[in-house]
């Protein structure tokens, strides 16, 4: 979606500030709300990408006014009503008021050593080739989907090289709707500078974002 | 888990000081456990692992053995993840890691301009500024003003390669190893290794810095 989170080339923000020692979480609410979120995705059967549109699927005022962990905290809110899995009542209420709907599995303290580090590897297996090679020239389609898309508007029908094939894995912007994992090549693919920016960009700069094949078409 | 539980004993006395997403977070989190969809001790379990474990000290090893070894660094900027996975660095938000090597001619940095993509396990959570807007919006456009933001000035010639992390490859980027380190062991090496070296924002610091 074009959404408040596609931020790549847009203006207004000001300066970088970091923040010198900074700690991991600031305040204790930071530390719940990033642990429910991780704890949650294996009661709650979603994805990373079903996770990703609960977060940016929002008006851009509201997405650009809230912290990153407030967004975490929405878009876990959002996925637990949308599976009826907690009422707004309730959270209203701070208790529950419904039985529980059954789930497969809860994280148990025993296995999060073992969740954490088998991660979710997104590679799969395939018998089809990629149709690009490294050092081919692409566009990028112009798409707009209302859905979930990795494919940033500032590369939208740009001109880049292929510079890897990365590999066969999880295609977001099927899996994010629950169309299916629907795999698909993807490639590393690089632009200049000026390809994207025009003649104020930097020439001493080139940009690369990874890619699926259908968001590609040769040049 | 008596933390924070002792936690929330004590700050019930004093609503006030909670604002309104304090207390939504605490309320479902009291609904999910109630539910019986979490286990309030495997919630510590993940906050301990990432406030505690998991951070930017772990890929700073990674680094300083790059740098120590010729035969490792072959191997990491080859196939990072297994490489990684070699110091017991692997998972979740590290799947498939690719190290980007740094040289006079070319500097890498690291974004996600759509979320906050960022490899867990070598530097942990991402800081702030790496999820915000400035960073994400300027990182791609403009990376020289960014950069002078951290009070970092490259060379003009210097190639700069801003990697979009659109997809779930995560960059761990492998500075250049400081001058005057000559026969330094990978532990000392550790220390000059900052964890904004690591996603191109910074420098390592050099001997200087970390002389006493």
């Amino acid at each position: 979606m074009n959404g408040g989170q596609d931020l790549g080339g847009t203006h207004g923000h000001g300066p970088v500030k970091p923040e010198p020692n900074e700690p991991v979480f600031h305040g204790e609410w930071e530390k719940r709300a990033f642990a429910l979120t991780l704890a949650m995705g294996m009661p709650g059967g979603w994805n990373i990408d079903m996770s990703r549109f609960a977060r940016e699927n929002r008006p851009p005022g509201e997405y650009l006014s809230m912290s990153y962990y407030q967004i975490w905290f929405a878009g876990l809110v959002t996925l637990l009503k949308e599976r009826e899995l907690v009422t707004q009542k309730e959270i209203d209420a701070g208790h529950a008021l419904t039985p529980p709907k059954p789930v497969k599995r809860i994280l148990s303290p025993g296995d999060v050593a073992k969740v954490l580090y088998r991660g979710g590897p997104t590679e799969r297996q395939t018998n089809t080739s990629a149709a690009f090679k490294p050092g081919d020239k692409v566009r990028m389609k112009n798409i707009n989907p209302v859905t979930h898309t990795r494919l940033p508007r500032y590369v939208r029908g740009r001109v880049g090289t292929v510079e890897r094939v990365i590999g066969y894995q999880v295609f977001p912007d099927s899996n994010a709707t629950g169309a299916g994992e629907n795999p698909q090549w993807l490639y590393t693919v690089r632009f200049e500078g000026r390809e994207l920016w025009g003649p104020e960009g930097d020439p001493t700069t080139k940009v690369s974002v990874d890619a699926w094949e259908p968001y590609l078409e040769a040049v | 888990m008596s933390g924070h539980d002792h936690d929330h004993h004590h700050h019930d006395h004093d609503h006030s000081e909670l604002s309104e997403t304090q207390l939504r977070v605490r309320a479902l989190e009291t609904v999910l456990t109630e539910k019986g969809y979490v286990d309030p001790a495997s919630l510590d379990l993940l906050i301990e692992t990432y406030e505690k474990k998991v951070g930017p000290r772990n890929g700073a090893r990674v680094i300083a053995k790059a740098w120590a070894d010729p035969a490792y660094r072959t191997r990491l900027l080859k196939d990072a993840t297994p490489a990684i996975a070699e110091l017991g660095y692997a998972g979740r938000q590290g799947e498939h890691i690719v190290a980007l090597e740094n040289t006079p001619k070319l500097h890498n940095m690291v974004v996600c301009t759509l979320c906050s993509c960022y490899p867990w396990p070598v530097l942990g959570l991402p800081p702030v500024w790496y999820k915000s807007a400035p960073y994400r919006s300027r990182a791609v456009a403009d990376p020289r003003g960014v950069l002078t933001d951290f009070g970092v000035a490259l060379p003009k010639d210097t190639e700069i390669r801003i990697w979009d992390s659109t997809a779930e490859i995560r960059y761990l980027v492998v500075p250049m190893r400081p001058a005057g380190t000559e026969g330094w062991n990978e532990e000392k090496l550790a220390e000059l290794v900052t964890r904004d070296s690591m996603i191109g924002t910074g420098l390592p610091k050099s001997p200087k810095d970390i002389a006493k």
